[in-house]
């Protein structure tokens, strides 16, 4: 089992996610590590859209200023930019569905070789909704799960298949971990970069899917 | 016909019913008619079914209404952060029927629009496609997910004009308008009703024509996660 603080932290997982994004592109950021992405977007122009309803979303607003109509996916307040702009639910879903958005950068419980993701629900321990997930992995260009390598009994979340309800089918294109980066490849999984004093045997002890 | 009422039990006199369907507007705690639900948790209508994202938190919001036991059943996509709901749930006294977000939406949107049903991609060969409709459109698989036609639309605008034009403020429009348009009869609470004529035409995010009665009001607007940033990192 490897160390559960081996390889990258969650700020370095962030970063090495964000140079997933190319300049121009609009871009939804799950709740959690892909919400740090945001910090490491550097100077490409990556307009990030919040399915609550706004495009252009900004930082954490200074204490004393914040808006209660002004919060993101995850309900924290939030700032606009000088390129901002609201719409509606159905809008903002309609961009989603209609491939609008070039990339969803998700958290995930559990994800599988064949691009199965599972982040919505544990049967009879935690019942909290799909959200917007369900359409986000089903209409953007691509999506990119970034989560820890292991769950906290040391057991691997990278699996040969998920065994929480799904999320979506056969929709992940690449997961960033704490140990590496690894794509959904024909016949399994297939090992684009190893974080930082990461061996790729560990990576693979660390993996029950299977590595191509 | 004056669409302005004095206040939400005025408004929402004679529309209440027990069983009856309700589409409520916001998302979280943001945008949501806090007076309208304050006025149904008075009247005490029971066992009604609520398709609205979330169901407010433990004692605020639509979480009132499940305080006192008055929903029977709820369409959400995310019904975290609220104790009390997970408890009714997992008891089996209230029933849900999950939605993802964009369906959810899209069912309101379609059923303000006269559309019964539609295809989406989203769900499929997941738990919410189970019983579902599968039909193939240019080789991949949608499902089949029906328009929401509610008894009651209850929703929250920033401003209105006394035709009932409303104009919304920052994400606070969310699902209201979607939420406003597939109800028979729609209720707004504001926090401003402005002259006739003093909204630009073209700023009108939702016309009248879904607004039924209206009512204008004080807003608590309770934020559920107040997060910052230090002036330092400026």
């Amino acid at each position: 089992m490897a160390d559960e603080t081996k390889g990258w932290d969650r700020n370095q997982m962030a970063e090495r996610a964000a140079q997933e994004l190319e300049d121009g592109w609009y871009v939804n950021l799950g709740i959690g590590i892909p919400t740090l992405v945001a910090n490491y977007v550097g100077d490409k122009d990556i307009t990030l859209q919040s399915e609550n309803g706004m495009l252009g979303m900004g930082p954490f607003p200074y204490e004393g200023e914040e808006d209660p109509d002004l919060i993101n996916a995850g309900k924290q307040t939030i700032t606009e930019l000088d390129r901002t702009s609201y719409f509606d639910s159905a809008t903002s879903f309609g961009m989603i569905r209609g491939g609008k958005i070039a990339a969803a950068i998700l958290g995930a419980m559990e994800v599988a070789e064949n691009g199965d993701l599972a982040n919505w629900m544990i049967p009879g321990k935690l019942v909290k909704g799909m959200g917007g997930a369900m359409d986000l992995v089903a209409g953007v260009g691509r999506v990119i799960v970034v989560m820890d390598h292991q769950n906290k009994a040391g057991e691997s979340k990278v699996l040969k298949s998920c065994t929480l309800p799904l999320t979506g089918t056969g929709v992940v294109d690449r997961i960033i971990t704490n140990l590496g980066v690894l794509d959904v490849a024909e016949g399994g999984l297939k090992i684009v970069e190893l974080a930082d004093g990461v061996t790729e045997d560990e990576l693979r002890e660390a993996t029950e899917a299977t590595i191509v | 016909m004056k669409k302005v009422y004095p206040d939400a039990d005025a408004a929402l006199d004679g529309l209440l019913f027990d069983g009856m369907h309700i589409a409520a507007g916001g998302f979280g705690l943001c945008g949501i008619p806090e007076l309208l639900i304050d006025a149904i948790v008075k009247a005490g209508t029971r066992d009604l079914t609520i398709a609205s994202n979330n169901c407010g938190v433990d004692g605020f919001g639509l979480g009132k209404l499940l305080d006192t036991k008055q929903i029977a059943k709820m369409q959400s996509s995310y019904v975290g952060e609220n104790a009390e709901f997970m408890r009714q749930y997992l008891s089996g006294e209230l029933e849900l029927e999950f939605n993802p977000q964009g369906t959810l939406a899209e069912r309101m949107r379609a059923g303000g629009a006269g559309i019964p049903g539609f295809y989406t991609k989203t769900g499929v060969g997941t738990q919410i496609a189970e019983g579902k409709e599968v039909k193939q459109f240019r080789g991949e698989d949608y499902i089949l997910e029906e328009g929401i036609f509610a008894d009651l639309s209850i929703v929250k605008a920033w401003k209105a004009d006394d035709t009932g034009n409303l104009v919304f403020r920052k994400t606070a429009r969310n699902f209201n308008p979607p939420a406003a348009m597939c109800g028979k009869v729609c209720v707004a609470e504001v926090e401003e009703i402005v002259p006739r004529g003093s909204i630009d035409p073209d700023h009108i995010h939702l016309p009248g024509i879904y607004v039924h009665r209206l009512i204008q009001g004080e807003h608590e607007k309770r934020i559920e996660k107040v997060t910052t940033r230090n002036r330092e990192e400026a």
